[in-house]
């Protein structure tokens, strides 16, 4: 049986290259591209993402990336965005006061955490809905590794979700039907990002 | 559900090695960076450091292979620090495959570089690196000094200095006494203290353990994360130990 396959779409940000291998290294064969056929084409898409909401909804709309992403969750075809590539999946962020249309997948709002320590950086749990595929397996006590300021705040109508609290609760990790998106980074998350990728990767071969 | 403390190994790294030594068990290359930082994340690190001390610009070419051949290899937080004077050198190491990148030299020299690259990459890619001696005739007793070890002065006030880089958009402080650095004597906790009064961003603290019930202390002062090196390269101290010790002690661990 041949692997997965996974477009990890390249816009313009961060580091892919951690992305890149522990998406290989959870079994699947991993093509980094900035091509929309190829997003289009694969079992998975990956959308990474870091820095501000504002950058990098001008690069996922610059690459109309955003219209293949609504694309294949209308078609029921896996979605997976990771930090502020997960955030660009709600309806909009809201960064210094102004507001940013974002892909609009998950209904919500990506705002400031309220929280007296800012940037939430480092290694916190999780408490994950019953029966959501991308935590099946793991640990409740495991820790995933965040780093952010921004966060949606509810869950959105019909999905499963992962909440963290860092003096407030947020969105850690959210999935409906074949979109799915982690606040934390699971290609830094060590053996728990690894178990988390595997599972989303396993359930494209299915 | 509280963030865990971080336990961090730093290791310098000049043309591509790890240099003023790191002795590692079951180790067949212990001057290898890559291998190094895959023993840490085993040991369970929870974000390793690379200090780049090259001198040349041939072997800051060969940081970037390091990072990348790390990054490809070690699922945890890397950061690289040493030399980097600009955004470009930011979006350099980022694409090698670093996670965050510390500024120190160049952030005293020209302060607006921290907003440059804040804006550019977001500011919890930046870690504002502060080498910090006491003594001075400052305000609050701490002044940042540059070169390491050679205590140049800078004139700034070290906490004003801390509270200045958050401002212009450091995502992190990584606070290192110069006068603790070495002793191990444990960290300089009215230091750690005072900064953490001063800001509201993550705080590194770094310089003095000696023994693993130095760590404690620390974040009981106000550290979010605690960084070391020789005792960890020499087996002084493991990060089990490090993090039995704070656990013991009621903080948070992974």
């Amino acid at each position: 049986m041949s692997k997965p396959s996974v477009a990890l779409f390249d816009y313009g940000s961060g580091n892919l290259r951690s992305a890149f291998r522990a998406l290989e290294r959870a079994g699947a064969e991993v093509e980094l591209t900035s091509d929309l056929d190829a997003a289009r084409r694969a079992d998975g898409l990956f959308v990474p993402g870091v820095g501000a909401f504002a950058a990098c909804m001008a690069g996922v709309v610059k690459h109309g990336l955003d219209t293949v992403i609504r694309e294949r969750v209308a078609a029921d075809a896996p979605v997976l965005g990771v930090c502020v590539g997960a955030q660009v999946l709600f309806t909009e962020g809201v960064e210094h006061g102004i507001e940013t249309e974002g892909v609009g997948v998950f209904e919500g709002r990506v705002e400031l955490l309220a929280a007296q320590r800012v940037p939430h950086m480092g290694w916190n749990t999780v408490a994950v809905d019953e029966g959501m595929r991308l935590f099946a397996g793991i640990d409740p006590e495991e820790r995933f590794y965040f780093v952010h300021s921004y966060a949606a705040k509810a869950t959105p109508p019909g999905a499963l979700a992962a909440v963290c609290t860092h003096d407030e609760p947020f969105i850690a990790a959210v999935e409906r039907g074949s979109a799915a998106a982690t606040q934390f980074h699971p290609e830094k998350s060590g053996d728990a990002g690894y178990a988390l990728l595997s599972n989303w990767i396993k359930d494209l071969a299915a | 559900m509280t963030v865990a403390v971080r336990v961090i190994p730093c290791l310098d790294v000049d043309a591509g090695r790890v240099v003023k030594g790191v002795n590692f068990e079951n180790l067949r290359d212990a001057g290898d960076p890559v291998a190094l930082a895959a023993a840490y994340d085993a040991a369970g690190a929870d974000e390793l450091t690379f200090l780049d001390v090259s001198a040349s610009s041939g072997d800051r070419a060969t940081m970037y292979d390091v990072v990348a051949r790390t990054a490809e290899q070690v699922f945890i937080p890397l950061t690289v620090g040493g030399g980097v004077r600009t955004p470009e050198d930011v979006d350099r190491l980022l694409r090698a495959g670093a996670d965050k990148v510390g500024i120190n030299t160049a952030a005293i020299s020209r302060p607006e570089v921290i907003s440059e690259i804040a804006e550019r990459f977001g500011n919890q890619v930046l870690v504002l690196s502060a080498d910090v001696a006491s003594g001075r005739d400052t305000d609050s007793g701490w002044e940042v000094t540059t070169h390491g070890g050679q205590k140049r002065s800078t004139g700034l006030d070290a906490v004003e200095w801390c509270a200045r880089a958050a401002e212009l958009g450091a995502g992190e402080i990584l606070l290192n006494s110069i006068d603790s650095d070495g002793m191990k004597q444990g960290f300089d906790l009215k230091l750690i203290a005072a900064v953490r009064a001063a800001v509201d961003i993550p705080l590194i603290a770094s310089g003095g353990a000696g023994k693993a019930a130095d760590f404690p202390p620390a974040v009981a002062a106000g550290a979010d994360a605690v960084l070391a090196a020789s005792i960890f390269h020499f087996g002084d101290v493991s990060i089990g130990e490090v993090k039995q010790e704070l656990k013991n002690a009621g903080h948070p661990v992974r």
